[in-house]
């Protein structure tokens, strides 16, 4: 199944696009209502039908109805299967609505990922959000506003092209006649008009008639964040709810074969479950309910499984069980023939150690069965995903099963998988009662999935003119996310490579493209250094992509790349490195400082430029892209899992060391706001390039080239 | 073991009869479901479960329950009063120091605990006196930015 999400994240088309027909999801007007909360009214009389399709992406098939709600206080209630972890998806989809609508943002109500309400709008993963998303929701609002529009037209027996629509009403210019959406949300026409498909031609407002899109919209429910107010998943509190704790194996692959669990039983009101390799305990404290796992846990007897790979030796092992690749559909000329005849030839191996997404809210759910329907408020990436899993997994149909994803506390590409609603599941129905479950900090850091490892090898080969003439790239085990060399190279051979990863792994922000991303872009700069060219020039000598030169020239502009070069020291070094990733384009320039007696590399400084089409939230895309430097200063420097005998050994914040205050650099954040293309995705992508620049700024100040990720400061020492 | 232990939680009165090795963490969340305190770590380095504790900073997943007897504990739920936000609620929103925001309350409470101390803090206090709160959407810029405002406005 972990293979299945590193496919869909590594390319968009192979997931949530199958073509099953549209499922009828029928709830009654009241029970809408309610589940709509206090407060909405809605316009619907008889049944509300929301379409929705099992297991894909909606595309242009549901019904307007089932996107749009017109409320009677003009306000209007939107919905998406989509979920907010903090990549600012919340504010941008109610900005996608309002323009559409022509109403202000603070006019949307957005419901988020609750199976029983919103249409499946496919997994929260892969930057998929901004493309494909956002022109869902606009086109669903856009159809809306037309077949109001045309409504009022009728009602006015004018013609549709001669009204106004501005701030939620609809004027007659001529005769200024004019309704609210308000006015409208009480017609029985209107309800009988959202019956019909969201148009997939419909016209959507062009970048330069952009009123709300474009603008730094703020998170529509930021202040029950400063208050505390919000509900994470974690926080979800139901009557006589218990907190549950699960038995977990000492180590990976380890089977139990025997437990006592008389202990925990004889245990004030603790309930114990025991389902072959499932234990769990329910007690009405997290405390109760770890004392319970606890006394069970000393009874346990398991059978270990053998030959764990340490995280030592890693990188030999997974080379050794590299399977065949299949090349690259760019592959062209002969690397054979290109190396033969190349006047200097380089052959490198990088590596990239697996490391976890470490949101700051572990996986967390809450269960709650009623009369045979389940209910699950969970942290997780994909609601109807989910709720298909348990239905699997209890053995009941879909309809039976409810998953909310309220707004949840990071992911990262972390919270594909629904663990934790599971366990909750079970405990809730063994004891009768609903149950939270929220993994404990080291839990997360063992048992949910990791970044995946990389070996990555690369060859290449330079003509007596400094021109790269040969490139040879095989990445072992991260997937193949951006691993397709931009430069223009007359004979390239790239490969994707699986094999067999003693972990499990899974997606992570952009996945495989910082490991290729970052073993391209470091042996680019050892073949600039061969060639004897400025790592800029050389680069710039090889690259058509004029949205990449774009960024890589406005990242060394600002950073003052020529002169910076030219002061580097023994002490002070500069790197620079760019690439592309799911139809965007980034560049950093760093400046690192080496303390060669305390073997640390400390960046002080980064320059990024971002470019991902028309930015839609401008305060929200310098959010993601400073969190993406941030975040990638981690894996670049210190991030690792450490692992012996299946067993983690670093499965803690004392000892797997994530960026904190200390350790942000000055920060200079360049976006290049690139209207004539359609919007991409911008939370994954400018970690790409963080890594591999600092790389090359240590390489310019010592000589040394660090071929590993994280890369050690100690190694430093020696030179 | 249970045992009997007297609170102040923002301003109310609990009596509390638990297991007495219960963190204030879990007591708040889970009997008391005041719930914007956040577990990020369970051990003391992620800064999320910071309360004030007789108007200290305390990670309260480091306190065992007994040691909160007769104290005064103010959570993230304490901070406004009424509709008007603290200054620092205020000005993490005017920055839009939140991504995931499940770092913010124990962000937001270490603020209010430095500007107690500091009211004029330079930015290496600053940094060193909040190095303990992880974010982990890596929002720090912006968080730093908050915290100067948040200083700013107090002194106003
Ligand atoms: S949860 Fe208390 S410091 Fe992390
Ligand atoms: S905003 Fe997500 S952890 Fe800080």
């Amino acid at each position: 199944m972990i293979e299945d999400l590193l496919d869909e994240t590594v390319d968009p088309q192979l997931s949530g696009q199958s073509d099953e027909s549209c499922q009828e999801l029928k709830l009654s007007r009241r029970t809408f209502v309610q589940l709509l909360g206090a407060g909405l009214l809605i316009t619907v009389t008889e049944g509300v039908s929301l379409g929705r399709r099992s297991g894909g992406r909606s595309r242009g098939s549901i019904t307007v109805a089932a996107r749009v709600h017109l409320n009677l206080d003009g306000t209007i209630t939107v919905m998406t299967g989509k979920v907010e972890e903090g990549q600012g998806s919340r504010a941008q989809l109610t900005q996608a609505a309002a323009e559409e609508l022509r109403v202000g943002a603070d006019r949307i109500r957005l419901v988020m990922a609750d199976t029983a309400l919103v249409p499946d709008d496919g997994i929260t993963a892969g930057s998929r959000t901004t493309p494909y998303t956002v022109p869902a929701v606009r086109r669903g609002a856009a159809t809306a506003r037309e077949l109001l529009t045309r409504l009022a037209a009728k009602q006015w027996r004018v013609d549709g092209s001669a009204l106004k629509v501005r701030d939620g009403a609809i004027t007659n210019p001529k005769t200024k006649q004019t309704i609210t959406y308000g006015d409208l949300a009480e017609s029985k026409e209107v309800a009988e008009a959202f019956k019909q498909g969201v148009s997939s031609d419909v016209a959507v407002t062009a970048v330069s008639e952009w009123k709300v899109l474009g603008n730094s919209v703020a998170r529509p429910n930021n202040r029950d964040l400063v208050t505390g107010a919000h509900r994470y998943p974690s926080d979800i509190v139901r009557p006589n709810m218990l907190y549950g704790k699960m038995l977990r194996p000492p180590s990976y692959g380890a089977t139990l074969e025997s437990i006592d669990l008389s202990r925990a039983k004889a245990m004030k009101d603790v309930v114990v479950v025991r389902d072959g390799q499932f234990v769990g305990c329910a007690a009405p404290s997290s405390f109760r309910a770890g004392q319970a796992i606890e006394a069970v846990a000393k009874t346990a007897s398991w059978k270990t499984t053998t030959a764990h790979p340490s995280s030592k030796e890693i990188f030999s092992y997974l080379k050794e069980r590299a399977r065949s690749g299949r090349s690259r559909a760019n592959t062209r000329g002969s690397t054979e023939q290109g190396l033969a005849r190349a006047a200097k030839a380089l052959s490198e191996t990088y590596e990239v150690a697996y490391i976890q997404h470490v949101p700051m809210e572990p996986r967390a759910a809450v269960a709650e069965w009623s009369r045979g329907n389940l209910t699950v408020w969970a942290g997780i990436d994909w609601p109807q995903r989910i709720q298909g899993d348990l239905a699997r997994a209890f053995g009941i149909s879909s309809e039976r099963v409810r998953v909310i994803v309220p707004d949840m506390g990071g992911g990262f590409g972390g919270k594909h998988s629904g663990e934790a609603a599971e366990e909750a599941a079970r405990l809730a129905k063994a004891s009768g009662h609903p149950v939270c479950v929220q993994w404990s900090r080291a839990e997360e850091f063992t048992w949910a999935y990791f970044r995946p490892a990389a070996a990555i090898e690369c060859k290449g080969g330079l003509d007596s003119k400094g021109s790269l003439i040969a490139w040879e790239f095989t990445s072992i085990n991260p997937g193949s996310a951006a691993i397709d060399t931009p430069y223009n190279i007359p004979n390239t051979r790239i490969l994707s490579v699986g094999s067999d990863s003693p972990l499990r792994q899974g997606p992570y922000r952009c996945l495989a493209a910082t490991a290729n991303n970052f073993a391209r872009e470091s042996f680019m700069d050892e073949l600039a250094a061969a060639a004897g060219a400025d790592p800029l020039e050389f680069r710039l000598a090889h690259l058509e992509n004029q949205r990449i030169r774009t960024v890589l020239e406005t990242a060394a502009k600002h950073f003052d790349w020529p002169a910076r070069r030219k002061r580097v020291t023994g002490d002070v070094g500069v790197g620079l490195a760019c690439g592309t990733e799911k139809n965007s384009c980034v560049a950093a320039c760093v400046e690192v400082g080496i303390d060669r007696r305390g073997g640390e590399i400390k960046v002080n400084e980064v320059c990024e430029a971002f470019e991902c089409g028309p930015i839609q939230n401008p305060a929200n895309l310098l959010s993601q892209v400073q969190g993406c430097i941030i975040m990638g200063l981690g894996g670049a420097l210190r991030e690792e899992m450490k692992f012996e005998d299946g067993r983690i050994l670093n499965a803690g914040f004392a000892d797997y060391l994530v960026p904190r205050f200390r350790d942000v650099p000055k920060i200079d954040v360049h976006l290049v706001n690139k209207t004539d293309i359609p919007s991409a995705g911008g939370g994954e992508t400018p970690i790409i390039a963080v890594a591999p620049a600092i790389g090359n700024a240590v390489f310019a100040a010592t000589g040394v080239r660090i071929r590993s990720m994280p890369m050690r400061g100690g190694l430093l020492k020696r030179a | 073991m249970d045992a009997t232990v007297n609170l102040t939680v923002n301003g109310v009165k609990w009596t509390v009869t638990t297991d007495a090795e219960r963190s204030v963490l879990e007591v708040l969340r889970e009997e008391l479901h005041l719930t914007g305190t956040k577990y990020g770590c369970g051990g003391g380095r992620c800064g999320t479960c910071a309360v004030l504790m007789d108007g200290k900073r305390v990670l309260s997943c480091t306190i065992p329950l007994s040691e909160a007897d007769g104290k005064a504990i103010t959570t993230i739920e304490g901070l406004a009063s009424g509709d008007s936000l603290h200054p620092v609620q205020e000005a993490f929103l005017e920055e839009g120091a939140m991504q995931c925001g499940y770092c913010t309350s124990g962000m937001i409470m270490a603020t209010v605990a430095l500007l107690k101390e500091k009211p004029r803090p330079t930015d290496e206090e600053i940094v060193s006196w909040m190095n303990v709160n992880l974010c982990r959407c890596n929002g720090y810029p912006k968080i730093l930015n908050a915290v100067r405002r948040a200083a700013e406005k107090m002194r106003r």
